[in-house]
């Protein structure tokens, strides 16, 4: 790559950089009106809502590696078990999958 | 205010580096194959650090398309974090202002997820460093092995592993969800306003993100505001 590719990872960099700094840095200290709280309070929940559906399904071409993965890792977690759990037994009951089944 | 510190952290944010792992592998061997140098594929994880964002920007470059451009599209992809630094900065405790601009730096989708559905009350600000640090290594350090080994895991374990970073996701919901009604709602109807923006098309994913989570995050507290004055 010539030259252009470092000045493009300056122009990203920035780019990406900006819309996670300025709300960190120019919301410090200022109170926000509690309607506006509220969303804000909301975002975390309905943010793993969205990052969730539907991607969880298609993290293969192969449509059951997500159905299966979903459900497992559902189940896991409301089973009670913490984060890592659910990770590493959702990878652990794919992996069983497409090594038994594939 | 929550008394857990850096180390708490660092255990906090395991998950995300062992989600990001079979990611950043897969980074570090694409950029190998689309012709960038060891230097310059670990570079854009050291300065960039956006995940869905890179792997765009290798197929852009592939195919052949202008650097402005893929910076355009970049920005696009990761406005998303406008609403997440917006929404953690009710999370962390105060703190200067450049030390919160520096931290900022680390605030991806599962950074922000692993920190604002931490129980109890505001977070200390080493307990973010910690989640982001190694959140941040594990991106950084496999893009550079996958580089480096140009091979990928056995087919059947990087299958298995693409479900991680989303069970993660999972694992912090579902406690929530336990307890709250709202959190149900919350995800459901951004889930479903997301799956609709992917199935038609309408929207790319980073917008698609955006728009469903605001969307969602409103509509519940206009149906529960509603509820607290009857």
């Amino acid at each position: 790559m010539g030259a252009w590719y470092w000045w493009m990872i300056i122009g990203m960099a920035i780019v990406t950089y900006l819309p996670r700094a300025i709300p960190l840095a120019f919301l410090e200290g200022r109170e926000l009106p509690p309607a506006i709280q509220n969303v804000l309070r909301n975002i975390p929940y309905a943010v793993l809502g969205a990052l969730i559906f539907p991607a969880i399904f298609f993290v293969q071409e192969n449509i059951w590696f997500g159905i299966i993965g979903a459900a497992a890792a559902f189940g896991i977690a409301f089973a009670g078990a913490n984060v890592m759990t659910v990770v590493l037994g959702s990878i652990a009951v794919l992996a069983v999958y497409s090594v038994w089944f594939l | 205010m929550d008394d857990r510190g850096f180390f708490s952290g660092i255990k906090a944010g395991t998950s995300i580096a062992v989600g990001y792992f079979p990611i950043a592998l897969t980074f570090g061997l694409l950029a190998k194959t689309t012709g960038l140098s060891l230097i310059e594929a670990t570079a854009m994880s050291i300065f960039v650090y956006a995940g869905a964002a890179q792997y765009i920007s290798l197929s852009l470059i592939a195919a052949g398309v202008s650097p402005l451009l893929i910076v355009l599209n970049t920005f696009v992809v990761n406005i998303r974090h406008f609403l997440m630094t917006a929404s953690l900065n009710e999370k962390m405790q105060p703190e200067k202002k450049w030390i919160k601009a520096l931290y900022a730096f680390g605030v991806t989708d599962e950074s922000f997820s692993v920190l604002a559905t931490q129980k109890g009350g505001k977070l200390r600000t080493s307990f973010g460093i910690g989640v982001i640090v190694v959140a941040y290594g594990s991106w950084v350090v496999f893009t550079a092995v996958g580089h480096l080994i140009g091979a990928n895991l056995p087919h059947f374990l990087q299958a298995a592993m693409s479900i991680a970073l989303y069970a993660m996701f999972v694992g912090l919901l579902v406690p929530s969800m336990r307890e709250n009604r709202k959190v149900v709602s919350l995800a459901l109807i951004a889930g479903l306003i997301n799956s609709f923006f992917y199935f038609t098309g309408w929207l790319s994913t980073g917008w698609a993100i955006l728009v469903s989570t605001l969307a969602s995050a409103i509509l519940i507290e206009i149906i529960s505001s509603k509820g607290r004055r009857v």
